[in-house]
């Protein structure tokens, strides 16, 4: 069976992604952004998983004003990156996973989730930013990815409460699902940040840090998280953030944080970055009495991997 | 009819993109998504108010786009990231746009972002009714030392 073994929350910054295509990472500015995702990579290297899920929101490249769902899961096979202006992003063309994501899609609205089924889509820098973040920039994306879409744009995107509630229904569509598979959760956007409007360029650390800590600790506690407070604290777009909480919904109520980071600006934006591994990671153990010693050890060290990042990122 | 009442009126320099204001600024964001074709920035730049026509906007839109007023358009129902299509065709940054709209000058603008950006203290509230709530805060600290 399926599992979702950990959750990564990202950024997803479009001034990231344009840093990468004119290979600027090296700059002072952006190194600092970058370097920050070093052991992130090492992270995803050792843990390899089949599957990311993507949640993220659409920048009026797919979505204009024509057609807003709340939540469109992408079921197609492929998802190339979208022309957001400048020519599309130099990334790998997205790969899905019909299967499995039909199969979430079939479970989760008979949880009374009413998703938005999108048969055809190009991804923007929301999808793709944390994907290059998470995995550099390789030939060929190392996974399958099934993005979730998620209204952010117009006021009122979906509460942290559903959101939590829709991370849940998914992790238990996803174990229900026969194939071995080993499934990570990403929620991006964020962290603090105003793009529009008089304030621009608000950020607020102090919100977002105990966003991080509650994340991680007490995630039902963010799901209390009223709009209006994203708003005034975060920023009128920071109200992104509830994205965070399909990813945390689909994890175990008690998880390990292997890894942080944080920092501010990248553009008009506080960057921020959280590992959560569920404790058991059951798709690990499971794969291994079925697959023998080699995958067995290969699990060991993808966990001491993970061991190894938490305790420096707590030094 | 005048524009419903929200709470989130409330919080300074913030023009929410409700469904209200999507709604009303249909034509300056379906406009503004229209520039993502080369043909139609060209036909755009050519002649503003006659490509304008073809949307259905009302007399403030109209010269809210024809004026660069990024601020009145996202008051009139346009939002961010489709405005932000109307300042790349005029080969703006971002940066540029959020200058703008937030009245300072490039320079100081990216100045207030690197020393942290603009702090929300004294920036939650126009009526100063609302202060921040000490419960967002967590006492648990994940990381030690």
């Amino acid at each position: 069976m399926a599992n979702i073994i950990a959750g990564v929350a990202s950024s997803h910054v479009p001034a990231i992604g344009a840093a990468i295509d004119n290979k600027r990472t090296e700059e002072p500015y952006w190194k600092r952004v970058f370097s920050g995702f070093e052991r992130s990579k090492q992270w995803m290297a050792t843990t390899k998983p089949d599957v990311a899920i993507v949640v993220y929101n659409d920048h009026a490249s797919a979505f204009s004003v024509e057609l807003i769902p709340t939540f469109a899961l992408g079921c197609a096979a492929e998802f190339p990156p979208a022309d957001e202006g400048w020519g599309p992003r130099p990334v790998p063309v997205v790969k899905g996973h019909p299967a499995l994501a039909s199969h979430i899609a079939q479970s989760v609205i008979l949880d009374e989730f009413d998703l938005t089924i999108v048969n055809k889509m190009e991804v923007d820098h929301g999808l793709t930013v944390p994907l290059n973040l998470l995995f550099g920039s390789p030939r060929e994306w190392p996974c399958r990815v099934i993005p979730l879409a998620v209204n952010v744009v117009m006021y009122p995107p979906p509460t942290g409460h559903r959101c939590y509630m829709l991370g849940r229904a998914i992790r238990k569509a996803v174990e229900s699902y026969p194939e071995d598979l080993k499934v990570v959760m990403f929620g991006t956007g964020g962290m603090s940040h105003q793009i529009s409007g008089p304030r621009a360029g608000l950020i607020n650390s102090k919100f977002d840090k105990a966003f991080l800590d509650n994340l991680s600790k007490d995630p039902a506690k963010l799901t209390r998280i009223p709009h209006l407070e994203y708003m005034r604290e975060a920023g009128a777009e920071g109200i992104e953030m509830v994205m965070w909480l399909i990813m945390r919904g689909a994890l175990d109520a008690k998880v390990e944080e292997v890894y942080r980071f944080y920092t501010v600006p990248a553009s008009n934006t506080a960057v921020g970055h959280i590992i959560l591994e569920n404790r058991g990671r059951t798709a690990g153990k499971r794969a291994g009495a079925r697959k023998g010693g080699g995958e067995r050890r290969r699990q060991a060290v993808a966990r001491r991997g993970g061991e190894r990042i938490a305790s420096k990122a707590r030094r | 009819m005048p524009r419903t009442p929200q709470d989130y009126d409330d919080i300074p320099g913030t023009f929410v993109f409700d469904a209200e204001r999507s709604r009303e600024g249909y034509g300056i964001n379906m406009f503004c998504m229209s520039l993502m074709k080369d043909a139609n920035r060209k036909a755009f730049k050519a002649d503003e108010p006659e490509y304008l026509k073809r949307f259905p906007l009302t007399a403030e839109q109209r010269e809210a786009i024809l004026e660069r007023d990024y601020n009145r358009m996202l008051e009139l129902g346009g939002n961010i990231y489709f405005t932000a299509k109307l300042g790349a065709t005029d080969g703006h940054s971002f940066q540029h746009l959020a200058a703008v709209m937030t009245g300072a000058t490039q320079e100081d603008y990216a100045k207030m972002m690197l020393a942290g950006g603009r702090s929300v203290e004294g920036n939650r509230s126009k009526s100063g009714r609302d202060k921040p709530k000490a419960k967002t805060r967590s006492k648990a600290r994940s990381r030690r030392g």
